[in-house]
């Protein structure tokens, strides 16, 4: 309909937003003066909206095949009063298209993406901080941790065992700890395993976390308990089986078995969420968090052993800094504007010293672990690495729901992605 | 008998096809319900006759009974959003419908007298001088020579003419103003990322088809909070738990309407059985493009999108990002196995890694 009156548009500037109007308001342009009343003689009934006539056929929008990112719905734009300017450059520093033209110029300005008032779309995570980054970190050392422990008892190495046994147990309880802690309703943490779900990371978390904080907990204690005094003097049989390898080597493995998944699975709880910079990198992410918790147990079973039996911790630290480095490197550069988080504000702050605590701990480990202090400091470092990169991690996760432009510009990517392959003619 | 699972079809073992992604004709029996069960249901909210009247949202408070909360979804405050009429702010533990308000302006060029057409301006002078009655018959020549249907669209009377009044236009001096009000809801997803990721089973899939929160078995572990691509659920943080639309379970399963539906005085929003909803949302869609609303398109209805189509979906009267919802939605789940295999191949890395430190030299 709007189309048959293009050739007769008798408004001035043909250019603009208004180009293609209506057919009344083309037929009708020549009449309607500034003075509204004008018109309204012409056609009475119209004038009882009291509004100039010539908008009352006009459809919403006059230009077909005009939307799209460009020059979305016919150049509406959201009325921007200056109060409304200001109130938006106030909530929203940069970013969006708002801050630049005009309306009615669809062009100048027009940056990148719309919004609604610049409000997030995704809603972020509730998970409390420090509570869920501390047990991603707590869980990644613990899980390296047991599959060390279990291969120091096997391999004769008593105080590298005993180390990995308590820093495994240890951080296995807290990891528990802080999870029920971190529940809106804590007292109903048993819900979490009255069904089993493989689509809910949680879930599956839920089943590895509760064996392996079982097995970890148990050689901790066993290890704790064996070196009582008390207990290694009884002849009774509850001492006598607190000492038995056996015990202890049972639970070690029972571990070490669940040590793997333990550090894996919670990249995939991050992953698996609509939070933009979580879930783009998550098939690197469980390389990150693997590779980040090899380099934090290692590193500090390493800072805790005694030279001679810390060789295989060290290894392990080394190569899992290097792991995390890489992996974390195509994290930060892979994923276009969903990567940005990771660069800005706190987060990227939290990663660039944690890279530095990481190279650093990595270089220290395998020039100077040799020796007891070298060993200490390069360990240290590579759990404060570790550490880091679980904050840097999980603010960017967070930094990336509250900016909607993480949301709209990839979705608005993929859309156009998909039409272009649709338009590209059909490979047979 | 067979059981109702909270588990996504995936895992239940009926559906070899579609499990995480992609149409599902029939959701509700995926999920574990017999074949006599109810016709899935859902809303169609077309924007294109809202009024921003915000019964909906009222309705729902009182029916659900839920507490006051202001823009950013803090319980018991009352605030204003200082951005529009809308106070609401947001989908969330105590909001299951949210009105947004756009307000969008473009210029909109003043026709100067002189300019236009030749025959024109003569008339428009000649009219000017407040002409009364005559003027009309004046005129009819030429618009009848513009363009034949012109002067029956002049008439109030005429059906189309009253159809493509449009209540959410005005001007304002060089300015064409258009309000866009839409009220969001939770899209009970065919592939609801929410009940995917609930470790609980709190979440689950009624005999209707939709998505409902069993507030007795959450505890507020918080994961579909950020698993929902539309950012629907929330949690109360006074409470623990989560909340969200459950499109009155309750008045379903005594044969009534939901809260807001029943109360939207336009019937914007449209409560029914899905594949009716979908028939009427298309035919609603072609009016609007034939009436030359070019920007009308439909959201949450194509089944082939990233949740599978969603129970609640929307004609929209400009891109699905300007009312602040996401331009293209996927369920998280769809990448999870994927992110599985990536999990098990870093796991398998960690312990290779750390046992292949024992075989070496024993410094």
């Amino acid at each position: 309909m709007s189309g048959r009156h293009a050739e007769e548009s008798a408004t001035p500037g043909g250019g603009s937003t208004v180009e293609g109007t209506g057919p009344d308001r083309a037929a009708q342009a020549p009449v309607a003066q500034p003075d509204p009343e004008v018109s309204q003689p012409r056609t009475p009934e119209t004038g009882r909206t009291g509004r100039p006539n010539e908008d009352v056929d006009a459809p919403l929008d006059h230009r077909p095949g005009v939307s799209g990112v460009a020059t979305p719905g016919g150049g509406w734009r959201k009325a921007d009063g200056p109060s409304a300017q200001k109130r938006e450059g106030r909530k929203r520093k940069g970013g969006g298209r708002r801050g630049g033209g005009r309306d009615g110029d669809p062009t100048v300005g027009d940056a990148d993406f719309q919004s609604y008032y610049g409000r997030q779309i995704v809603k972020s995570a509730v998970w409390k901080t420090p509570d869920v980054p501390l047990y991603l970190f707590l869980g990644g050392a613990a899980g390296s941790s047991a599959v060390l422990g279990a291969g120091a008892e096997f391999t004769g190495r008593p105080a590298l065992a005993r180390v990995a046994h308590l820093v495994a147990g240890g951080g296995a309880v807290a990891s528990v700890g802080f999870l029920i802690h971190d529940l809106g309703r804590p007292e109903r943490f048993l819900h979490m395993l009255r069904v089993f779900k493989p689509t809910s990371p949680l879930s599956v978390g839920s089943y590895i976390l509760s064996p392996f904080s079982t097995a970890a907990g148990g050689a901790a204690a066993l290890t704790l308990l064996g070196s009582v005094p008390a207990v290694r003097r009884s002849r009774g049989w509850l001492p006598r089986l607190v000492r038995s390898t056996g015990l202890r080597r049972t639970a070690s493995v029972g571990a070490a078995a669940f040590g793997g998944p333990m550090a894996a699975y919670t990249a995939v709880l991050l992953a698996n969420t609509a939070t933009p910079s979580w879930h783009e990198p998550g098939n690197q992410l469980p390389f990150v968090f693997t590779g980040s918790a090899l380099a934090a147990g290692g590193g500090i079973c390493m800072a805790l052993t005694p030279v001679d039996q810390a060789a295989p911790a060290r290894r392990a630290a080394v190569v899992g800094a290097a792991v995390e480095l890489a992996a974390m490197h195509k994290v930060e550069h892979d994923h276009g504007v969903v990567s940005e988080p990771f660069h800005i504000g706190r987060a990227g702050k939290l990663l660039r010293i944690a890279k530095a605590c990481t190279a650093a701990g990595a270089v220290g480990a395998t020039v100077v672990g040799g020796r007891r202090w070298g060993a200490a400091a390069s360990g240290a470092l590579l759990a404060a690495g570790s550490l880091l990169t679980r904050f840097g991690v999980f603010d960017a996760g967070m930094a990336s729901s509250k900016d909607p432009k993480y949301v709209v510009i990839p979705q608005r990517e993929r859309m156009a992605a998909r039409a272009a392959a649709q338009e590209a003619p059909p490979t047979p | 008998m067979s059981q109702i699972s909270s588990a996504s079809p995936a895992f239940t073992g009926n559906d070899p096809e579609n499990r995480l992604f992609g149409p599902l004709p029939d959701v509700t029996g995926e999920a574990g319900y017999e074949p006599d069960h109810p016709a899935r249901v859902g809303f169609f909210t077309d924007t294109s006759v809202c009024i921003g009247c915000k019964a909906c949202e009222v309705a729902c408070k009182e029916w659900n009974t839920l507490p006051m909360d202001d823009a950013d979804g803090n319980r018991d405050a009352l605030g204003l959003s200082g951005m529009s009429y809308d106070n609401t702010g947001m989908l969330g533990a105590n909001s299951w419908r949210h009105v947004a308000f756009v307000e969008q302006s473009r210029e909109v060029d003043l026709p100067m007298p002189g300019i236009g057409l030749p025959a024109a301006p003569g008339q428009g002078a000649g009219s000017g001088g407040g002409c009364g009655g005559s003027c009309g018959s004046a005129e009819t020549p030429s618009h009848a020579k513009a363009d034949g249907v012109t002067i029956d669209q002049h008439s109030v009377l005429n059906a189309q003419a009253l159809s493509s009044f449009d209540p959410q236009m005005a001007q304002s001096a060089d300015r064409e103003i258009r309000w866009l009000m839409s009220s969001d809801v939770c899209k009970h997803c065919t592939h609801a990322g929410c009940l995917d990721v609930c470790p609980t089973g709190a979440l689950f899939r009624t005999e209707f088809g939709t998505v409902v929160v069993q507030d007795d078995i959450c505890n507020g572990c918080g994961y579909c909070v950020p698993a929902c691509p539309y950012g629907v659920i929330d949690q109360r943080k006074d409470d623990g738990r989560v909340f969200k639309c459950t499109m009155c379970y309750d008045r379903l399963t005594d044969g009534l309407q939901p809260a807001c539906a029943t109360a939207c005085p336009t019937q914007s929003i449209q409560f029914g059985d899905l594949d009716e909803l979908q028939a009427r949302a298309d035919a609603r869609l072609a009016t609007l493009t034939e009436q030359g609303v070019t920007t009308a398109r439909l959201y949450g209805r194509d089944t082939d999108d990233g949740v599978g189509g969603a129970g609640a979906f929307f004609l929209l009267l400009d891109e699905p990002e300007v009312y602040g919802l996401p331009p293209d939605p996927v369920v998280t789940t769809r990448d999870l196995p994927s992110m599985w295999r990536h999990a098990a191949g870093a796991a398998a890395m960690l312990v290779g890694v750390a046992l292949s430190g024992f075989l070496g030299r024993r410094r």
